[in-house]
């Protein structure tokens, strides 16, 4: 057993407890842990990538007990890859939460911070199907305290609305396992996978039901169009950092239906495609609703939240058929939309900071830095409206050729294609509004934001003013610095899409992995020599 | 005793459902504890309802029958998840009420619909109207 396979859950558990025990009232050793402990994750998870890129399934037995009955961690090129993403994305938005300034603005941002990516990282790694349940709920309550971090009445009640629906979905997500295991007697997945292909064909009615409720777990998650309702709010009202990490966070639902659908439910088993039956319609719906709202919106962050929605159904329209092409084009596109939404979240936010946490696209005068913004939120906007010369291309034309022989072809493409268009169009009219009609404004220099005196630079304020929830460039601790971390996010996609000869590489080598669920069953039900009994 | 078991699970998720459809957080709070209650019972009943059995395997007992041990466990754990999970949503309702002066869930117009630009002095204007409740640093509940 590799031990470094348990550090990226590990690793911030302890920093996270550490900062919050130790650190609690200085905000500089909190961000100098908060770093060192996101930067060791990042090299954990690139380690772990090298080390998966050889094939094997990797297993690690918690307490070293056997496998269905003690807790496994699974690492292969998926949770590898997923992983990395993850560490590259919270690294630079955490950089991004220095620099803007957001970590000042209330408590323990960076204990969350790191309770958040163990979450995440243990939702990636772990191959049990309860623990899975537990590390949402990590990930859920992290995110609960990320989500309203700042305060703010629009920002709480949005905070409400998101726990709730997060709570009735993780109740659906028990009662999923429940049926699961009344079906089965089991929740490790690779025993799963074992007993449901064993399973015969007449009795099937409450495992059907179990996958079906799973499916809709991680669809509430993912944002999948009938059950997206909490999305647009959520993010929209969110912090800009938090919203930006919380681009990974939908990946999280989509991640796990596609684990569990090619590893415990693959479609030659007794579940047969129901999962394809009820996923692409539903794809194609939520890319058609993400898409015409990002033209119909007049809030920015709003925009940027149905971008966000309609990345995941274009993701979603590649994995549904679980084929080996169409996962690799998905994997792709979901390396790609993640990082441009967590580039856009934050493009937002640096506008919003700089029109006194205006999101409205309405008239105002020219804002600070708007040249480097505009060209900024233009790079961005190409990025996930899909146009060349950013990775948003090469995945959407991977994907437009992963679904050519599809029996759905043209319902796909012409969602696709004539989707992309009202993309464009709205961030075009939302970049005008912002960008050059403000021109024929005077610029207003003492316009209504920059009353009052501004917070010392430094330590956590004490108590919060209602104004000060705004985020407001005039306080951001070092303007370079969220700008560096923008284009660090834009830099990742531009590697992204020189090295897509040998991305596409691994992920088609992650795919065929990943449908060759024997690999899994042999290494953690059949090679456990030296485990406990 | 199923009918006894699945009737209560039922009759709690139904209420449960309801009380999460209300418009005031407090209904929505009750609702999803009926709801977590109900999981409860039904995870408790996956391993099959054995009667006066102790989830101990006992070898050398002349009748072994025992009861299933894991579900007790998912729904200990699962327990203690939802009753923290209530703790949050509670103050994260309350918070919600504190700021934004009612207890609705859904989200007020100004969420979709682009308010009037408001300058500082509308503000202030509207404050010395208004006098809102002055609020704790918020965001602080969770981990401490």
């Amino acid at each position: 057993m590799n031990h470094w396979i348990i550090a990226p859950v590990l690793l911030p558990a302890l920093m996270g407890a550490l900062i919050i025990l130790w650190m609690r009232h200085d905000l500089f050793l909190q961000r100098v842990f908060g770093l060192i402990a996101t930067g060791l994750l990042l090299f954990v998870s690139i380690y772990l990538l090298w080390l998966a890129s050889d094939g094997d399934v990797r297993v690690y037995r918690l307490g070293n007990w056997r496998a269905p009955f003690g807790i496994v961690l699974m690492l292969d090129r998926l949770a590898a890859i997923m992983l990395t993403l993850t560490s590259i994305l919270a690294l630079v938005v955490q950089l991004y939460a220095f620099g803007s300034g957001w970590d000042r603005k209330g408590w323990h941002f960076h204990a969350l911070w790191q309770f958040q990516l163990m979450g995440i990282g243990g939702a990636f790694l772990t191959g049990d199907a309860f623990n899975l349940f537990v590390f949402f709920e990590v990930l859920l309550i992290a995110s609960y305290g990320l989500m309203i971090h700042g305060g703010g009445p629009m920002r709480l009640r949005a905070g409400v609305q998101y726990i709730a629906y997060n709570l009735a979905g993780s109740t659906l997500f028990l009662g999923a396992l429940g049926a699961i295991y009344a079906a089965t007697g089991t929740l490790n997945m690779a025993d799963l996978a074992l007993r449901v292909a064993e399973m015969s064909p007449d009795d099937t009615a409450l495992l059907r039901t179990g996958a079906v409720l799973l499916m809709l777990v991680f669809a509430v998650k993912a944002a999948i169009f009938p059950l997206h309702f909490w999305l647009p709010s959520t993010y929209a009202n969110a912090p800009g950092p938090t919203a930006a990490l919380f681009a990974i966070m939908s990946k999280v639902g989509v991640y796990a239906i596609i684990r569990f659908f090619t590893l415990v439910f693959p479609q030659d088993s007794v579940v047969e495609t129901i999962a394809t039956d009820l996923l692409l319609p539903a794809a194609l719906f939520t890319l058609a609703l993400g898409q015409i709202a990002v033209a119909g919106t007049r809030s920015l962050t709003r925009m940027a939240a149905y971008a966000a929605i309609a990345s995941i159904g274009t993701l979603m329209i590649s994995v549904a058929r679980f084929s080996p092409e169409g996962l690799s084009a998905g994997l792709y596109y979901m390396i790609h939309s993640t990082l441009a939404t967590g580039a856009l979240f934050l493009v937002v936010d640096l506008i919003a900071a700089r029109r006194g946490g205006d999101v409205w696209l309405r008239l105002r005068p020219a804002i600070k830095n708007t040249g480097i913004v505009s060209a900024l939120f233009f790079t961005t906007a190409i990025a996930i409206a899909g146009l060349p010369p950013l990775s948003g291309f090469i995945g959407k034309l991977l994907i437009l050729d992963a679904t050519a022989e599809d029996p759905w072809m043209g319902w796909i493409w012409g969602t696709i294609l004539i989707t992309s268009l009202f993309a464009i169009v709205g961030f075009g009219r939302a970049g005008s509004m912002l960008f050059w009609k403000s021109h024929t404004l005077d610029p207003e220099p003492g316009n209504d934001t920059d009353e009052g005196p501004r917070p010392a630079p430094g330590p956590i304020p004490t108590k919060l003013d209602t104004d000060e929830q705004i985020q407001d460039v005039a306080d951001s601790a070092s303007p370079g610095l969220a700008f560096t971390s923008v284009f660090m996010l834009l830099g990742c996609l531009a590697m992204l899409t020189l090295a897509a000869g040998p991305v596409t590489q691994y992920l088609s080598d992650t795919t065929t992995q990943m449908l060759t669920p024997q690999l899994y069953i042999e290494s953690v039900i059949e090679q456990q020599e030296g485990a406990r009994p | 005793m199923e009918i006894l078991v699945a009737s209560a699970i039922g009759a709690m998720t139904a209420a449960g459902v309801y009380l999460i459809l209300r418009i005031r957080t407090f209904a929505v709070v009750l609702g999803m504890t009926m709801l977590s209650y109900a999981i409860n019972v039904f995870l408790f009943s996956t391993g099959r309802l054995v009667i006066g059995a102790a989830p101990i395997l006992d070898n050398y007992a002349e009748n072994p029958t025992y009861t299933d041990p894991l579900p007790q466990a998912l729904v200990l754990t699962a327990i203690v998840i939802s009753f923290g999970m209530t703790a949050v949503v509670v103050m994260m309702a309350l918070g919600a009420f504190i700021e934004g002066g009612d207890d609705r869930i859904d989200m007020p117009d100004d969420d979709r619909i682009m308010p009037d630009l408001r300058t500082v002095e509308d503000e202030e204007a509207r404050d010395s109207v208004a006098q809102p409740a002055k609020s704790q640093p918020v965001g602080n509940e969770v981990g401490s």
